[in-house]
């Protein structure tokens, strides 16, 4: 009967009970939204790198990948170096440069990843062939349309262009082989991948045995760490970073993200609370003199908190699932706004949907949604009957 | 059940503190109320007979002073016993009927005896039988707000009756009713007491005094007369 008494208590003031729902709805997705948005950005992250099974990224040493245009050289060297290391499965070396779609009209400049087809980790072909030939190369379709090109047309490329001399360094003639999407890069990045000794003989001498990076696979039983040390003891001029440690540095660079969203949600949580409190705390105090009777008939204390704080639960509950879907809804429409910013890897969630993590912390409202309802239910069950029903006659 | 009186108050006074001020409501009263009586307590406002009821009814302490039903000290029980008390023992019928607005009739009736883990069916053929004895059967599945004054009073009424109580105590329960709707009360409380039921009212009401076996005058918290009244056959 309590939880019929509760139901019926909460319909009596329909409208009053549906727009504190709505507001426990909006409190509820606002905190979901910061919940996805604290976690999304580093789980994604961290899925992102894990892709493919490389666990360890190799750059010249004090850099972080791509963090600048220095590189590695005698990458070959390097290469069996740490193939020959415990644990390593497999090494897939990358070497990074702008290139230029030589054509009628302005030239179309690329960022093109010099790569092993074998090994790659760096895109996902969405059409057509991987680039194992030496006059392959595979595009982003951002870099197709601008170039005006389809899978099977050959591109006139060139690694540089020499101001003094005013031509173009490095020519090839490259045939389209395959569309890809670039794990790393955005998708509206005009990106390509072509063999790593491709790249480094467009490249000259400076480019000659070198690698910007080295992409390191280890079985899937082994701890990188061990793996990662072994390689900085072996080859001094690098950095190695395990995906662990990228993850932290990532999560180092976005704390402001994370402080941000951990406020706004505890913000959410505390106007989730104080929303219910006052809900129930209205509801109850319209109603001392039935419970006042509720008390003088027999009914105990705990059964009439109990009563009450099934209340609070329902419009906690309630505003939490519509507070869930508001906040998908919400997550989404802002992570689409979010992803278009230049220069994001395209794979980057800014909210991602952890269930256990976004249950938890609806969880959490539904708890202070219970906590609101204790205080005022108490209060009222523990006032002096007699003179609460002399008070409730005389008003 | 012991064969001597069913409700004893012993010097039993309270005291309340009202806007600073100390208000002795109640200074001394003793009475003794036996099994099957119907009594009346009058007196002028204030003089004390709502805080009596309050107080033999067990929803408030005497300051000083005990007060006992059917062998128990309800005085002197914690607050949880006492809830149990009045659940079991006590039935109250307030001035103001204070049923609850979002029940129906028979929900209302039921409520007590929910409360007290009688199975459904149990109590809804008893809400039903308490319903029909005060003349509501064909409203059980109204809402207060659909009945007049005196239908609530009669709901109020079989609340009261649900979980068969020692004694009845009702505080102006003819207060809020026109005369008519009043002497149907007058005559419930009459039919219950003949059935057995021991009745306390407090009352500024004539009629309904009358109707009572006993009346215990009342003023500036002490009785000043308690006297039998000549019944009608």
């Amino acid at each position: 009967m309590r939880l019929q008494l509760a139901i019926l208590s909460l319909r009596r003031h329909a409208s009053r009970t549906a727009l504190a729902m709505l507001g426990v709805a909006v409190s509820a997705a606002m905190l979901l939204d910061m919940v996805m948005l604290a976690t999304g950005m580093r789980e994604s992250f961290s899925t992102l790198l894990g892709r493919n099974g490389f666990t360890i990224r190799v750059s010249p040493r004090g850099t972080l990948p791509f963090d600048s245009e220095a590189t590695i050289g005698a990458a070959a060297d390097a290469a069996a170096i740490m193939r020959r290391l415990n644990g390593v499965t497999a090494v897939s070396p990358v070497l990074g440069a702008t290139i230029h779609v030589l054509r009628e009209g302005a030239p179309v400049a690329a960022f093109a990843l010099g790569i092993d087809p074998a090994v790659q980790g760096d895109y996902e072909l969405l059409d057509g062939a991987h680039p194992t030939r030496a006059d392959a190369i595979v595009a982003s379709d951002a870099l197709l349309a601008a170039a005006g090109a389809r899978v099977g047309d050959t591109l006139d490329i060139a690694a540089g262009f020499d101001p003094q001399l005013q031509t173009y360094t490095g020519r090839r003639r490259l045939v389209v082989t395959g569309r890809a999407r670039f794990l790393f890069l955005s998708a509206t990045d005009r990106a390509a991948a072509i063999p790593l000794a491709t790249a480094q003989a467009m490249g000259g001498a400076t480019r000659a045995d070198r690698a910007s990076l080295f992409m390191v696979r280890t079985a899937p039983n082994v701890d990188a760490e061990p793996v990662r040390l072994a390689i900085e003891r072996s080859l001094p001029r690098v950095t190695a970073l395990s995906t662990a440690g990228a993850v932290a540095e990532a999560e180092n660079r976005l704390s402001y993200f994370r402080q941000l969203a951990f406020i706004l949600g505890a913000v959410s949580l505390i106007v989730g609370f104080l929303l219910v409190t006052t809900i129930v705390t209205v509801g109850v105090n319209e109603r001392l003199g039935e419970i006042a009777v509720m008390r003088a008939i027999g009914v105990s204390r705990l059964h009439i908190v109990q009563q009450i704080v099934i209340e609070g639960i329902g419009l906690s509950v309630i505003g939490a699932s519509a507070g869930l879907l508001l906040g998908l809804v919400t997550a989404r429409y802002l992570n689409s706004i979010l992803r278009g910013f230049p220069g994001l890897p395209d794979a980057i969630d800014f909210f991602l949907f952890q269930p256990a993590s976004a249950f938890q912390s609806l969880g959490l409202l539904v708890v202070a949604g219970i906590a609101a309802g204790v205080y005022p239910s108490w209060r009222a069950a523990s006032l002096p009957i007699s003179a609460t029903l002399r008070e409730e006659a005389v008003g | 059940m012991s064969g001597g009186p069913l409700v004893i108050a012993r010097d039993v006074h309270r005291d309340y503190a009202l806007s600073g001020a100390a208000v002795h409501a109640v200074r001394g009263v003793s009475l003794e109320i036996a099994r099957g009586e119907y009594v009346a307590i009058v007196g002028p406002s204030g003089c004390g007979k709502s805080t009596l009821l309050n107080l033999l009814g067990a929803i408030d302490r005497p300051t000083r002073g005990s007060v006992s039903i059917d062998d128990t000290v309800v005085s002197a029980l914690p607050d949880r016993d006492a809830t149990q008390f009045r659940l079991r023992h006590i039935g109250f019928v307030f001035q103001r009927f204070y049923l609850l607005p979002v029940l129906t009739a028979r929900e209302n009736v039921e409520l007590p005896m929910a409360e007290a883990r009688v199975a459904t069916r149990d109590r809804r053929a008893r809400a039903r039988e308490l319903l029909g004895y005060v003349g509501l059967a064909e409203r059980a599945e109204h809402r207060p707000a659909e009945l007049s004054g005196g239908e609530q009073q009669r709901v109020a009424i079989a609340r009261a009756l649900a979980n068969r109580p020692t004694i009845l105590l009702a505080d102006e329960p003819t207060g809020e009713l026109d005369a008519q709707t009043g002497n149907d009360v007058i005559e419930l409380f009459d039919r219950l007491n003949h059935d057995g039921t021991t009745i306390l009212v407090v009352t500024h009401d004539e009629k309904l005094a009358g109707a009572a076996r006993r009346v215990v005058h009342m003023l500036d918290g002490r009785v000043v007369r308690d006297e039998p009244l000549l019944r009608r056959a």
